[in-house]
């Protein structure tokens, strides 16, 4: 019905015209918008024309002469000339969408913004765009850039024995995932990483959040005194800087000379026990310590939620006949864990990714005979270690994606469930 | 009488729970503090309460012939500062768009950062490393801020947007009758409003780059441009416990500042992670 009532083509003119950047638009008399079209379109060409040609080049072929390309180099110019190549197409679809949706108004015998209008228009709809620009530009190099290189890196050859300058790297599909799931070794070390990471995720996590909670219980009975002070106490592990702790810690543990066996253990009597080097108590001595730097923050958040809680509440439960118990397992629990509930899942994934502690304790260590992960290497600081000492890149690239589909997945049902996306249109 | 011997019992028993955790969080803070004040470069002989205390260490590490302690710090303060400044700045830009306005993306866009935030990038170092080598921004205190910077955008949006959220639109609205201009309404009315979660979002930015290690091990290569948490790993990995008692002296003038800092502080915190997580 409504192609009836064109009554000319401008806007086909002007979208054919679009081709070219900026003529579509001077078609639709709307000129400095047209020529700022122009130019903005030939500049991008002249600045990058050259990097999309070699970056697209290198991302196929990762390079044919040793020593002339740099395999790896080669990979991060193709990622970004596939960044400013989306960039551009953005601009050159909006471009096409421009002079079709003008031509579409003189159709309609519509009159076209003047350049006061569209300045206007500009300003109005596009000032969140120019607000987050600055932020989105850093956050594309920051955050997607290297994902879109781990993707990539997961699908080549690049390790030890393929390292540029001195080889190229190759595609090779999904070798590395096939050699993850077939070859001893690695499924080997594999399901040993990955059932400690989980033994951990949930130990270590489970154990602060329940004393971060039963602490904040305990110092939040009415008749009790000096709670100020006692908090200023429970929140000091969380003040210090975990990487200074953590590395303290490690020298108490030391099994030679640390306090712990030398003086704490001896004082009850108890033998020197190898934290550093017996698989077992070094897993021990993480949990410990990680349960130590945790329960603060529950504690905190626990705390503040217990002051919420209206004293009517108890007042009721009391004119009901409940016992302390009841009060407790009825009332306090079920508010604390309604409000703190976000809190702890982000506690899980905090922990799954905690790299820091296990690698400033004891790099991981100690070291397994048949598999090439430390006891104690969760699968973040396998990752590292692959990356950073034994340059199994590419293995390392596709054990972070395997991990990448867990974190996500664990993410986006946790991020649905939060009021703050949920309410999304409610403004 | 009953009553009164079970809350007897029970605030005992409270107490001494208390003064256990209160002895096993301190324990290990007091020893570092010991240690710091040992005679000699060896932990095998420190002791809690040493014989003979000596400030030796401290003085070491102010000593700028030979130790670059002082650089260190003075690297991470500025670093940790500016960090601060631009992530403050980009992130109440963001917020404010993501809290008060419609667009592309708005929907999703946020979400889809701090998930991709989430997956553990290490085998990305090498990529940051090479796009460190390409831009030149390798070994630079301004690559780094710029990846801190990035790295805080998504979360503190996140708090920031559930904070304004909570600010009556209808403020935002009569100020445009009256004919104040986007910028105007953002400076004038927003800001002073959010003052609160900046102070929040101001101190997780100032203290996060303090804590990182990989990162700055990663970009940072040549010794006197390191931060704190690289170099002092750098005394205690070089050869464990052999200058034990420097890096403990080192960790306390860290930990000090911005303990007090923390806890000064730690009310806000609590509050404004609880405003933008839940509330928001």
């Amino acid at each position: 019905m409504e192609t009836l009532m064109y009554q000319s083509k401008h806007r086909k003119i002007a979208l054919g015209l679009s081709v070219v950047p900026g003529l579509g638009q001077l078609y639709n008399r709307q000129y400095v918008k047209g020529i700022l079209f122009l130019i903005l379109a030939a500049s991008y060409y002249i600045v990058f024309g050259n990097l999309l040609d070699i970056g697209l080049w290198g991302l196929v072929t990762l390079g044919t002469v040793i020593g002339r390309d740099h395999s790896i180099f080669l990979l991060v110019e193709g990622i970004l000339a596939a960044i400013v190549l989306v960039f551009g197409l953005g601009f050159y679809a909006f471009n096409l969408y421009d002079a079709y949706k003008n031509g579409q108004k003189r159709d309609l015998g519509l009159k076209i913004n003047s350049l006061r209008e569209q300045y206007h228009t500009l300003v109005n709809s596009g000032f969140p765009y120019l607000m987050i620009s600055p932020g989105f530009i850093l956050l594309v190099f920051v955050v997607i850039f290297p994902i879109i290189f781990v993707v990539l890196l997961a699908f080549t050859n690049y390790d030890l024995y393929h390292s540029p300058p001195a080889k190229l790297v190759d595609w090779v599909g999904f070798q590395n995932f096939i050699d993850l799931v077939k070859l001893d070794l690695w499924r080997k070390t594999f399901i040993n990483v990955l059932a400690w990471t989980i033994v951990w995720t949930f130990g270590a996590t489970t154990l602060q959040i329940a004393l971060g909670i039963f602490l904040a219980i305990i110092v939040n009975q009415k008749d009790l005194k000096g709670k100020a002070i006692i908090r200023t106490i429970f929140i000091l592990p969380w003040a210090v800087p975990a990487f200074v702790t953590i590395l303290v810690f490690s020298g108490m543990f030391n099994e030679s000379f640390g306090v712990i066996n030398k003086t704490i253990l001896a004082a009850f009597g108890i033998d020197a026990i190898d934290w550093m080097t017996d698989p077992f108590w070094t897993k021990v001595a993480l949990i410990f310590i990680q349960t130590w730097l945790g329960f603060p923050f529950i504690f905190a958040m626990t705390t503040g939620v217990l002051q919420a809680i209206p004293n009517e509440l108890y007042e009721a439960a009391i004119v009901d006949g409940a016992t302390a118990w009841q009060k407790f397992t009825k009332i306090t629990l079920p508010l604390v864990l309604y409000a703190v509930a976000p809190i702890l899942i982000t506690q899980y994934t905090f922990n799954f990714n905690n790299f820091n502690i296990i690698y400033l304790f004891n790099g991981g260590g100690p070291a397994v005979s048949g598999q090439n992960a430390g006891a104690t290497d969760i699968l973040i600081s396998w990752i590292y270690r692959l990356t950073m000492t034994s340059a199994q890149y590419s293995k390392a690239a596709a054990i972070t994606l395997l991990l990448s589909l867990v974190v996500v997945s664990v993410a986006l049902w946790q991020f649905r469930r939060t009021k703050s996306f949920k309410e999304e249109d409610m403004m | 009488m009953s009553m009164k011997r079970q809350k007897i019992i029970r605030l005992t028993l409270s107490y001494l729970v208390i003064l256990a955790m209160t002895v096993i969080i301190v324990y290990p803070l007091l020893w570092v503090i010991g240690s710091s004040f040992n005679p000699g470069q060896s932990l095998s002989g420190s002791k809690m309460i040493p014989d003979n205390a000596t400030l030796a260490h401290y003085k070491e590490l102010f000593d700028t012939s030979k130790s670059d302690y002082l650089l260190w710090y003075w690297n991470s303060l500025k670093i940790s500062t500016l960090t601060m400044i631009f992530s403050v700045i980009l992130v109440s830009l963001t917020a404010y768009s993501f809290s008060r306005y419609r667009f592309v993306g708005r929907q999703n866009g946020l979400m889809t950062f701090l998930i991709l935030q989430m997956i553990p990038n290490f085998a990305a170092l090498i990529a940051i490393y090479v796009l460190g080598l390409l831009t030149g921004l390798i070994d630079t205190h301004l690559g780094l801020i710029l990846v801190y910077v990035g790295g805080a955008i998504p979360m503190n949006t996140w708090l920031m947007k559930g904070y304004l959220d909570t600010i009556p639109k209808e403020l935002d609205e009569s100020a445009r009758i009256d004919g104040a201009g986007h910028l105007r309404i953002f400076f004038q009315i927003i800001m002073p409003l959010a003052k609160p979660i900046i102070a929040v979002i101001a101190l997780f930015t100032f203290i996060a780059p303090f804590g990182d290690f990989i990162l700055a091990s990663v970009l940072l290569r040549s010794k006197e441009k390191y931060t704190l948490a690289v170099g002092l790993y750098d005394l205690v990995a070089k050869q464990f416990g052999s200058e034990f008692t420097t890096f403990a002296a080192g960790s306390v003038l860290i930990a000090v500042p911005i303990a007090i800092l923390f806890l000064s502080f730690q009310k806000y915190f609590v509050s404004g992670l609880t405003a933008g997580g839940t509330k928001g």
